[in-house]
Order: C-alpha cells, then structure tokens, then sequence
C-alpha cells in the first residue's frame, strides 16, 4: 500500500491581529470526518497551504482535545507567509499534518515547568501553557518567561496577565529595550532567573526562540544543577516534506521535521548555535 | 554461491527478448552526448560496443575501449538514480472554483515494469541506501511504486576509471546482493549468475551454456584486478566523530574558495537525496500543481529561514555535503553515503577530489582518531 500526501481543505473561521506582523489563524478542516479524525500533540506543526503559492510549515498553538478549530500563529516574513497575511474569514486553506514529535507531556506530568522562550519564538510553547492551564492540577508550579528584543515585540500581553494571575504560576517577562511603558524587567531573558523559583531535581524546561538565547538558557539552568534531560527545546530549520525526506531541515544526523522539532538538549547540544548547522 | 552459467556475447539479444517477453521495458547504457546514459533499450546492437571512457578530476570523454566487449568503461553521469526518484515531478494537483473551495487530486504514480541492464555494483550499493531513504519510515509512494517492478541486472566492473575508488569504501567492483542477475563480461560473453528468484527464473528461459572453470577463473581474476588498479581511496570506517571533529579546520576554507558551488556534485552522486518542493500555477487560475524536484545543498534556498540563510558562503556549503555524505549519514542509515563511484570528481568542473578533501581534513587519512 503506497502513501501519496496532499493537503486536506481548511477555511479560516477567525483571523486574530496580534501584532502588525504577527497574526492567528484559526481554522476547520472542510470535511468534518477529517476534522474529527485530525489528532495531535503540543509541539507539533502542519505544513499549511496557500492555493498557487505554496506551503510553509506552522506550529500548533490550540489545544489537542479543543474540538472545534486549529489554532496557526503565523509571523510574516517570507513569500509564502506574508501571502498567508492577506487572507480573511471564510478564504480557504490547505492543511498537511500533523508532523513531528512534541513536548513531552506525559513526562512532564506532576512535575514543575519551566518555559522559556525568547524573541518572537514563542509560539511552539503556546501550546503547552495552554495545555497546562487547561489541566492545571495535573501540573505542579509552573513558570513561565519570555524575553523580547523590544518591549512593543510582545504579543499575548493580556494572555501573560491573565496566565501570572492563576495559582502555582509565576510570569516573568524581560525586554533588551523597555520603553515608558514596560511594567517588567528590562535586560536579556537570564536576568529573569533573579526572581524565579525553580527545584531543579523536579523541574522539566520546556524553550524556543534563537538558538543563541536557548544556549544561554541552558547555561544558567546547569549552574542551578538542571540535568541536562530535562531540559527540552524546538528547533527551526527549513521544511518542506516533513517525513524526513527532503533533505532541508538536516541538524547533523537528525531530521529536524521528523526527530524534532522538540528535542532534549542532550540531543543537539552538539551543533546547537553552529554557524552553518 | 548460484551456479553460473555462459551467455555468449552472440546470443546476448536474448536477454533483451526474454526480458521483453517477460513484461519488462528494457534499459541499457548507449552513447548519448558524449556520455554513457541508461536509457530504454531494445537491441544488443544498441549496447556501447567498442567504447571505453577516460575519467580524471573536472574530465570525462568517451574513447575506443576494448572492441569485443559492450561493457569495458566505468560508469556515466546517472545511472537508476533518474529512474526511481524522478529528477522533477508532479506530487498533488490543486483546482479552486468560483466560491474559492479547494479540490486536492494527488498524482498517482505511473507504473511501469523496467529491467535495466548494466548497472555497475557502486549503483547498487546506492539504491540500497536511496530504499532506506525513500521506503523508511513514512515511505515515499512515488519512489515505492517505481522501485517495486524493477529488474535489475548487474554487471560486474571489469575497467574502472581513474576515478572510482569502489574497493575501499567496499561497493565493489563486485556486486554481492541486490540484483536478479549479474554478469562477469568476458571477450566473447558473460558468466551469468543469478540473485533473486526472479532472476532465477528468468535464466532458465535462456539457452545458456555450461561456465567452464576457466571462464569463472577468468571472471574472478578480472574482479581482483579492477579492484587492484584502484588508485584513489576514501579511509574506512565511520568517519562522523572524526569530521564533526574537524569543523574549524582551515580546509573548508581552502575547498570553498576553489568550488563553484554549482550542483554538479550532488546531481550526479547516486545517493544524494535532496528536492525541494514548488508550486506552479496555472496561467489563467484555474489550477496549480504542486511540484517536487531535486535540490542541492549547494544552493542558498536549501538552508533559507526566516528571511535568511543559514549556509551563506560556500565553505559552509561544501562543509555541510561532506559531513553529511561520509558523517553524519553513518548515523541516520548506517553506513556513509559514499558509494566511490568517483562521478563527485569527474563532474567537478573545478575537478575538486572528495577523497583528497577526507583526506587533507583528517591528516594522513587515519579515519579514528579526531
């Protein structure tokens, strides 16, 4: 039995503005068997379609029990997702997936977590506080920073507001450049560590965002004794297939579409931030 | 070991006819712009008799081999890599109708039974590596379909070029598995044994004739000297830990400022996988399709992100093929993906040499030690 792979039929039931350049997509796969049959995990991506244009690949932010859309934060900035910018409610898409392994969810469970996230990466662990908010008592403390270039780059404002406001969650947000209006911390995202409460044995990390700011994480995190599988992040490389057979998306042996995008840091240490890898 | 058998160069239509007869859309190697390129085939006649090729870094030109033999040159620039995994296609199709709704149609493969005659132990070794590319896993239904009726006959290298280098990296210049039939080519016909049932089969409806000892002695002596006149070598053993190893050496400069970053290499390796997926629509917007074509690490798309590219300057690039194909290849399908067909070499236009670049990055050609 051979496997040929197309794109399923989405429409656009809401178009979210989060920033000028940022924006949510949230669709319904046309078919309702397919969309009842579609499964997925946090941290997982699709490759999303647009008709005579082409496809990039976009993680997942909604909620894999949420039955009624799938949520796509898309920030334009190439051919493909600036085209995906102009779409309004009811324009249709194409919708490939889901690929890729995600967080490690079940792992995870009962224990603390600690998010990380830095630039405008933060997409990939949306999914996951998310995840935990909805089963919040399955959690234990949860921590949650971000660090942005410029305190206007931060998208989920109310988002973080309403997340620092529930029990067993702390919320720490820096920004290199603050501004008048900027309640949080101003520096880069390893000053936010002053304040967090963190129990290293009973803590899995979860991260994204440049691979610069993941390695400074991690630097930090071992000198308050994280064991190194523990500590989770989601790689970026170009895709274009997503079975691990195009070939683009290679971080020395791993194909980043299949083996990743979510990796334990012991995984890619070994190239992570290598000029050219 | 299957017993052989002798086909005489004579009776070597035959082969093509049984094939033929047996379904099968025959290939073979002819002389076309200069090179030697498999292609659909049904006369032994059509067979490259006479012709001999002389490859060398950045060179390859076909000259008189050996007149009584169709099969005394090395290799050309492709070989089964173009008949499996299409060098561009057609994955799905797209229609939009007035109300904007989205009808996807996915390509079906064709299929068609293909034996291709003549294909040399290196191209072996390179489609078993492509199988477990292209069939691990979530299997690639286009490379399944086409991979599924295909006859393979191998003949064994009896004049390597300058260039291959086969014997060390141990893909030849005999083939072991993976073929239905192969052959030894001798001056007046082949030994012929079998590799497959199929294959089995087949040579009973060929009127063949004993082997004698000494024409299976001819063969062996043949194997060992093609592998003996080798002169070019890739270090054995896994090379990965070594080169990620080597990743500041000033080599990769030295190689980036001689290649021109052009593909050549990676076209022609017969176990580069590389495509890159595009879209093509319809001049008056009633469709788009959606296309698959190889690619090239080479090229400054293969590693665009965001906006940017990861592998900007051609020492990166060239970096990125080598620790792929002889390292980091190792650990995703267990072995390098260098098969030392030599064809990386000969169609270098800048006649850059991958076994000199091994051996310059790890120093004296030690493969252990980083």
């Amino acid at each position: 039995m051979i496997t040929l792979r197309q794109p399923c039929e989405a429409e656009i039931i809401e178009r979210i503005e989060e920033t000028p350049s940022i924006f949510t997509l949230r669709l319904r796969f046309t078919d309702p068997e397919v969309h009842a049959a579609y499964r997925f995990t946090p941290g997982q991506f699709n490759m999303l379609y647009l008709y005579g244009v082409g496809e990039v690949p976009i993680s997942i932010v909604s909620d894999p029990e949420d039955e009624h859309m799938l949520d796509h934060t898309i920030r334009a900035v190439g051919r493909v997702t600036n085209a995906l910018a102009k779409l309004q409610v009811g324009d249709k898409v194409g919708v490939r997936g889901p690929y890729g392994r995600g967080w490690p969810m079940i792992e995870a469970e009962g224990k603390d977590v600690l998010i990380a996230t830095g630039g405008l990466g933060c997409a990939p662990v949306v999914s996951v506080i998310n995840y935990i908010m909805r089963r919040r008592q399955r959690f234990g403390r949860l921590t949650i920073m971000q660090g942005v270039k410029h305190a206007d780059d931060l998208i989920w404002r109310e988002q973080y507001d309403a997340w620092s406001k529930q029990p067993n969650t702390q919320v720490l947000l820096a920004a290199s450049e603050g501004g008048s209006m900027w309640p949080w911390k101003v520096g880069h995202l390893p000053v936010l560590f002053e304040e967090a409460v963190l129990d290293p044995r009973n803590t899995t990390a979860m991260m994204c965002g440049p691979e610069g700011m993941m390695i400074a994480v991690v630097k930090v995190l071992q000198k308050r004794n994280f064991a190194e599988e523990r500590i989770w992040l989601s790689m970026e490389r170009n895709m274009q297939c997503g079975d691990g057979k195009c070939g683009h998306c290679q971080h020395g042996g791993h194909f980043v579409c299949k083996d990743g995008p979510v990796f334990a840091y012991p995984e890619v240490k070994s190239l992570l931030g290598t000029k050219g890898f | 070991m299957p017993e052989a058998r002798f086909l005489p160069h004579s009776h070597l239509q035959l082969l093509f006819d049984v094939l033929k007869n047996a379904g099968y859309r025959v290939h073979a190697p002819q002389v076309r712009d200069g090179t030697l390129q498999i292609a659909p085939c049904h006369n032994a006649a059509d067979l490259p008799w006479g012709v001999g090729d002389t490859q060398s870094p950045g060179s390859y030109r076909l000259d008189e081999g050996d007149r009584t033999r169709a099969f005394a040159w090395a290799n050309g620039p492709q070989a089964l890599k173009p008949l499996l995994f299409a060098p561009r296609e057609t994955l799905w199709r797209v229609a939009r109708d007035d109300c904007g709704s989205l009808r996807f149609e996915p390509e079906q493969p064709k299929v068609e039974a293909r034996a291709v005659i003549g294909v040399r132990p290196c191209d072996l070794a390179a489609l078993d590596i492509h199988d477990r590319h292209f069939l691990g896993g979530q299997a690639d239904g286009y490379y399944a379909t086409r991979r599924k009726k295909l006859f393979l006959v191998a003949v064994n290298c009896s004049h390597p070029a300058e260039t291959c280098f086969c014997a060390s990296t141990g893909d030849g210049p005999a083939a072991q598995h993976g073929f239905d039939l192969v052959l030894d080519e001798l001056d007046d016909g082949f030994v012929v044994r079998h590799g497959s049932n199929v294959g089995k089969v087949l040579m009973q409806r060929l009127p063949l004739l004993e082997a004698t000892r000494q024409q299976r002695q001819a063969a062996l002596d043949q194997r060992h000297h093609a592998a003996e006149v080798q002169t070019r070598s890739m270090p054995a053993g896994n090379l990965q830990a070594p080169l990620f190893a080597r990743l500041d050496h000033p080599r990769w400069q030295e190689v980036g400022a001689r290649c021109l970053a052009c593909g050549n290499c990676t076209s022609v390796c017969p176990t580069c996988f590389c495509h890159s997926e595009q879209e093509q629509p319809a001049l008056d917007g009633s469709g788009s399709e959606h296309t698959r074509e190889w690619d090239s690490c080479f090229t400054p798309g293969h590693s665009y992100l965001h906006g940017n590219v990861l592998r900007a300057t051609i020492p990166l690039r060239y970096r990125q093929w080598l620790t792929h194909k002889i390292g980091s290849w190792n650990e995703q399908y267990g072995r390098s993906g260098c098969v030392g067909c030599g064809r990386c070499i000969t169609w270098c236009p800048v006649g850059i040499d991958i076994t000199e670049e091994v051996h310059a990055l790890l120093g004296g050609g030690e493969g252990g030690e980083a």
